[in-house]
């Protein structure tokens, strides 16, 4: 078995399980919900062997590193958080239905990484042979997954006033009467970017730590730390928003669509479009 | 005039203290900062000079949009910024220290109304023994409370963690004392870049404006030395320094390894290892020739693209050499070069060289096999050069922050009143956050609250 497999089959499973979660959402069928959650964790212990084994598959090639130094391995790694937070929110909070809208985030980023993206395991370059990869990566996508997340309950905030606001026939019944009251869905939102803002002030302060030691300079402007800067304002206003009048709701729920969108623009777009230090995670490494 | 006055300062007052304007400057340096992150910043390259309009260059220039994390309007939003933070620190804390000093002994009625948790107890026993006995309790299960009398009531107050309420301001203040670090460091560190050639020392280092700084000491490089991965990736960048004082290595300093992500700092100036190259181009290179059948190979002299006359009347010339080959013929690697080799009469053939595969050699060239050898020319490490005595109030900056915000998001001031009448007693709660965890708890005091037997 080899680690390659398991994230095909990862892939998959997070498929079903979307589907699954779909079909919940038009039937209201509380089984379906237990299914789709069900597959979900599968996918994500089935994952989770994956990434190990990936680990050691590296050693066994003699080029041992953790998997978190290109973009393929970055967006598994990403995937597999994404998931880990809805299976919190799931047991914690037993709001299920969001699965219907987080678990697609966790399938793009499996299905982009194993159909577009070369997985072969390469060596460390020299600028990342250091331990500040595993803090600065594990720190960052964290934030970035809840962020997901966050952004997922958004759409769903967002969908639900729209709906809720044109048609009074839905509040009875119809697809949305399985979302959580609005009032939940602003908390979750609320709640999500409360863990995802300080593991991005930490990813933000490692990856400072770690410019500093490898090339003598903790912030140079570059565009990927300027990006990351820019998503912690964005966020750092959406806190802010949250205890003036007028913002908690729907501005918020924009807000958070908003810093999701500059948070992929930090992750990929600078990636792909603009060049600076973060070379390495480009996908044609 | 007097009250005009006052009331413009006021003004002024709220509008440096209002949250609006925070909201204000944490999207403008949001959206103003992407400017910098398209545009080129620094030195701006030839090509792009090119194909900009004169026009759109001197607007954007005269804007400072070619260095504009450090142009006037971004350090004004800065200092805004941290005006907005002092202003909203000053105005709000005086508050919460007298809301943390002063707290809220007695719940009067219409403050009970506002709780969403709350508990009843009824009790057949006196008041004074309810009092003892719910001062124990929540003692216990909580927190010792402060008892106060009260129109023959007794009030119960007890709190966890009220200086978490602190928490924010040690984020806003970690940012301010983050900036000073960052103005140290501009103000008395500098940054630089130097070149040392293998065998030779430096004494000095060009800084960011290009001219030359003293170091005070001299740097000596022993060696340098790449190493790849057999797909052809970098896998180390490696120089070997001496720091020499009057000319004699510093104990401890001798042959030191510096490597990317293991810079050495010595008198606190850090040299990081940033890149590498061929010193001298014009050095020589050595090329075997041996006769296919039989005889002693002859090690030539060879400087790039000078022609060598051999004593049969072959030529060859070398066109270029690398120490490294990987990049340009997979699956080799080591020192090789590439030549041309003009037999006389024949029309000249060009091929590679290698050093480290003879056999490879020997399938090409005719009566001669030509191998490359190496060459004398050496090479020179690049060495960024830094020094920032700012930098650790930037850490302490970044550690407060962490600090602060791990007080300010996840730990919260939770509050537990217990207003003790005759005959009955009820419990209010309340959390400064995160209701719905403490709510838990609450439910949980509330259960052992209602079995108590007075």
């Amino acid at each position: 078995m080899t680690s390659s497999m398991l994230f095909n089959i990862t892939t998959f499973l997070y498929l079903i399980s979307m589907i699954v979660f779909f079909a919940f959402l038009a039937s209201k069928n509380k089984s379906l919900g237990l299914g789709g959650s069900f597959i979900a964790y599968t996918g994500l212990a089935v994952q989770t062997v994956a990434i190990a084994l990936r680990w050691k598959e590296s050693y066994d090639m003699g080029v041992g590193h953790a998997p978190m130094s290109n973009l393929y391995e970055s967006i598994v790694f990403f995937s597999w958080t994404i998931i880990l937070l809805f299976a919190y929110i799931d047991v914690r909070y037993k709001y299920r239905i969001v699965g219907a809208f987080v678990v697609p985030f966790a399938l793009l980023g499996m299905a982009w990484a194993q159909l577009g993206m070369n997985t072969g395991i390469e060596p460390l370059v020299p600028a990342l042979q250091s331990n500040w990869l595993l803090y600065h990566v594990i720190t960052c996508f964290l934030g970035y997954a809840a962020f997901a997340v966050a952004c997922g309950i958004s759409i769903m905030y967002l969908i639900k006033t729209a709906i809720e606001g044109t048609d009074t026939s839905a509040q009875a019944g119809g697809l949305i009467s399985m979302f959580p009251p609005l009032k939940v869905l602003d908390d979750l939102n609320y709640r999500s970017i409360m863990i995802g803002f300080p593991l991005l002030t930490l990813g933000i302060i490692t990856g400072a730590a770690w410019a500093n030691y490898a090339w003598g300079t903790y912030w140079s402007w570059d565009p990927k730390e300027t990006w990351s800067l820019i998503v912690w304002f964005v966020y750092a206003a959406f806190l802010h928003a949250r205890i003036t009048k007028g913002w908690v709701g729907k501005r918020a729920a924009w807000l958070s669509v908003i810093g999701f969108a500059a948070t992929i623009f930090c992750y990929l777009g600078v990636n792909l479009f603009l060049s600076g230090l973060h070379s390495y995670g480009g996908s044609k490494m | 005039m007097a009250t005009n006055e006052r009331s413009f300062t006021t003004n002024v007052w709220d509008f440096f203290c209002s949250l609006k304007l925070t909201l204000f400057l944490l999207i403008s340096l949001a959206l103003t900062s992407i400017i910098g992150t398209i545009l080129p910043q620094g030195a701006l390259p030839p090509e792009y000079v090119a194909q900009i309009s004169p026009t759109k260059l001197q607007v954007y220039t005269k804007l400072g949009f070619f260095d504009m994390y450090h142009s006037w309007w971004f350090i004004s939003l800065l200092y805004v910024f941290s005006l907005n933070l002092i202003s909203c620190s000053i105005k709000r804390l005086p508050h919460v220290f007298k809301f943390i000093s002063e707290p809220t002994l007695v719940l009067g009625e219409g403050q009970r109304n506002a709780f969403s948790l709350k508990k009843e107890l009824s009790y057949s026993g006196s008041i004074e023994k309810g009092k003892e006995r719910l001062v124990e309790f929540l003692g216990k299960e909580f927190s010792a409370p402060v008892i106060t009398e009260h129109n023959g009531d007794y009030h119960l107050f007890s709190q966890k963690a009220a200086w978490c309420r602190l928490g924010v301001y040690v984020v806003h203040f970690s940012i301010l004392v983050i900036f000073v670090g960052a103005i140290i460091g501009s103000l008395a560190g500098y940054k630089g870049f130097v070149t040392i050639v293998e065998g030779t020392s430096i004494n000095a280092f060009e800084g960011r404006n290009g001219q030359q700084m003293p170091l005070g000491f001299e740097v000596l490089c022993e060696k340098f030395n790449v190493e790849f991965y057999s797909t052809g990736a970098p896998k180390e960048f490696r120089s070997t320094l001496t720091i020499l004082e009057n000319g004699k290595p510093v104990p401890g300093y001798s042959q030191v390894k510096v490597i990317v992500n293991e810079p050495l700092t010595y008198k606190g100036i850090t040299f990081y290892q940033s890149s590498y190259g061929q010193a001298n181009e014009g050095g020589e290179h050595f090329i075997s020739v041996t006769p296919r059948d039989g005889g002693a190979p002859e090690k030539i002299a060879a400087h790039e693209g000078v022609v060598v006359t051999l004593k049969d009347g072959t030529t060859f010339k070398l066109l270029e050499a690398t120490q490294e080959v990987r990049q340009f013929a997979p699956g080799f690697s080591g020192p090789a070069a590439r030549i041309e080799v003009t037999r006389k009469g024949a029309a000249p053939q060009t091929f590679i060289a290698f050093k480290n595969f003879p056999e490879v050699n020997a399938q090409r060239g005719d009566a001669l096999i030509f191998g490359y050898e190496g060459s004398s020319a050496k090479q020179y490490t690049g060495l960024q050069v830094a020094k920032d005595p700012g930098v650790w109030v930037v850490w302490l900056g970044c550690t407060l922050m962490v600090i602060g915000i791990g007080v300010a998001f996840f730990m919260s001031h939770k509050r537990i009143w217990v207003v003790v009448s005759k005959g009955h007693a009820r419990m209010y709660g309340n959390a400064s956050k995160n209701q719905a965890a403490f709510q838990m708890q609450f439910e949980d005091i509330s259960e052992k609250f209602q079995e108590i037997k007075i």
